[in-house]
């Protein structure tokens, strides 16, 4: 059963193609996971499905509801938690929360199990105005107010976006339980490593998906080979690596660099030219890759530009 | 290359009775990448917008480029460069108008500016898009495009805070990669990111905790001096130790 369903959706601003053909299905309970770096189209789509914009083609659906015909009943039944820190600055953490609940016509008390495990964190700060709390207590509050009516779907635009790692690990850990709970939940995020957090993830990039599928099925689809370099001197490695024709891309990624051979070369050829360029301390190593390989490799495809 | 182009000692800032900064002590080398690392929070931003002369400190030392943060505010502002993801560059202004604008802010020579914003513009491959507004640019390229701006007065050295914050994987290491050609040609850089395989990118890392810097140290010494595969397992390690 899905709870999120979406065919060949269309949106231009003037001139510019904000999202080209995009369709996919989001299970009920699932996580689903949109990624890809900002101007991709993320944001669009969300304002879709939340009935917040209008596509120019194409249909979409929510639980069944259609996002234009049936918007009244979609809002009722989702949370929406958008990019941008939307609740009101100058009231107070349970201000807020209360001014969301009042809205859809509850009350925090009857949602309280909800939202316990998270409110606990900011409680404490609850006489406090919403705009005096740091970047991740915000982030806290946000998710409280968009489940404070017991939503069947979450919309989660880039909660995670400029929060630090641990910050990070802790929202993904309270995502876990929502979805245990049975919430159907449609994140985005701009960073690559949050995918292995999805059940499936979209990768979108220039208003295109690139890809659909769990992070494993994208990874073991990953063409050719991929090594682990390593020199005494990474900075001039760099720089060499790209000068080398039997390479058909080199990126670095933390302490390595990731290099994807082309056919009929070997690590021994790498070698051969980096002794030749006066390296020293060479590590070269076969490699899995991961998921930002596979970003960078599907953004590489002349059918991706 | 051994001279201090920041020079910090028990640098302090309080707000009230909260201490944002509390003693920090460090230096950044000419030509180095120094990483500032920390959680939200734990005071980074105040650290900046000290060291950059935008305010006054409590107590402690600190100087940048040889300018002193409490006299030369205004000397020191000539002399850096900076930029961040959350403000970079004018969108209403073409390519070529913001690099004229702040070329002009640094009291740069029209002749230069000229001379410059045709170099730059080269160097990113931009030529086509010369007179387009900022605006209608992908994000990529603005920030690119922003860290060439940022340092095209040659500035002893760049702040850059999250400048790579939403930008995507491949255009990412582009950043990366000039970032490195700047100091490559000696302009010291100080770069706070959340990505954290961008922390191995750097010289050396600081990691800033509840307002301290509670390690400092090239990334292979903060990586075995805690016993950790990468600098994400580093961060986990201080800032959790925090809570």
């Amino acid at each position: 059963m899905n709870s999120i369903e979406i065919k060949n959706i269309y949106k231009s601003y003037k001139d510019a193609k904000a999202l080209e053909n995009i369709s996919f299905e989001v299970k009920k309970g699932e996580i689903f996971g949109l990624i890809g770096p900002d101007g991709a189209g993320k944001t669009t789509l969300f304002r879709i499905l939340t009935t917040l914009l209008l596509k120019d083609s194409g249909s979409a659906s929510v639980e069944g509801f259609d996002v234009e015909k049936d918007y009244k009943a979609i809002r009722n039944i989702i949370g929406y938690m958008p990019g941008r820190f939307s609740l009101y600055q100058d009231l107070t953490v349970e201000e807020n929360l209360k001014f969301f609940a009042t809205i859809f016509d509850t009350s925090i008390e009857d949602n309280y199990e909800l939202i316990k495990d998270i409110y606990v964190q900011i409680e404490p700060f609850r006489k406090r105005k919403a705009g005096q709390l740091s970047g991740g207590m915000k982030q806290k509050l946000a998710l409280c107010c968009a489940l404070i009516h017991q939503p069947k779907v979450l919309f989660l635009d880039e909660p995670t976006t400029g929060v630090d790692p641990v910050s990070r690990h802790e929202f993904w850990e309270m995502l876990k339980k929502l979805k245990d709970k049975g919430i159907t939940i449609l994140v985005s995020t701009p960073y690559m490593d949050e995918a292995s957090l999805c059940d499936r993830i979209a990768l979108i990039q220039s208003g295109r998906i690139m890809h659909i599928d769990t992070l494993d099925n994208i990874v073991s689809a990953f063409p050719g080979n991929l090594y682990a370099v390593k020199s005494g001197n990474m900075i001039a490695l760099n720089f060499d690596l790209k000068d080398f024709s039997g390479i058909s891309s080199s990126y670095i990624f933390g302490e390595y660099i990731h290099i994807s051979l082309k056919k009929d070369n070997d690590e021994n050829m790498i070698m051969e030219f980096l002794k030749m360029k006066g390296h020293s301390d060479i590590e070269i190593s076969k490699l899995q890759p991961g998921i930002e390989d596979c970003f960078m490799e599907l953004m590489n495809n002349p059918e991706n530009r | 290359m051994n001279e201090d182009i920041i020079i910090t000692e028990d640098l302090t800032k309080k707000f009230g009775s909260f201490i944002a900064c509390d003693k920090i002590s460090f230096s950044v080398k000419k030509g180095e990448i120094f990483g500032f690392l920390g959680a939200n929070g734990a005071g980074k931003t105040t650290a900046i917008r000290m060291l950059c002369g935008l305010i006054l400190p409590t107590s402690g030392k600190a100087a940048i480029g040889g300018f002193d943060i409490y006299k030369d505010t205004e000397k020191i502002k000539l002399n850096i460069g900076y930029m961040s993801q959350k403000f970079s560059l004018y969108e209403d202004l073409t390519v070529k108008e913001n690099i004229q604008f702040y070329g002009g802010i640094y009291r740069l020579s029209p002749k230069d500016i000229k001379e410059r914003s045709k170099q730059l513009i080269g160097e990113l491959g931009l030529e086509s898009s010369e007179n387009s507004l900022i605006k209608s640019l992908p994000l990529g390229w603005r920030q690119k495009l922003a860290f060439s701006i940022a340092i095209q007065h040659e500035p002893k050295i760049v702040f850059l805070d999250e400048p790579t914050s939403g930008v995507d994987p491949v255009t990412r290491r582009q950043f990366w990669d000039l970032i490195y050609k700047a100091a490559g040609r000696g302009i010291s850089v100080f770069v706070t990111t959340h990505y954290m395989d961008e922390a191995e990118y750097c010289g050396r890392v600081s990691m800033m905790v509840a307002g301290k810097i509670e390690a400092m140290g090239t990334p292979k010494e903060l990586k075995s001096r805690f016993n950790s595969g990468s600098m994400y397992e580093v961060f986990l390690h201080l800032a959790r130790g925090a809570k």
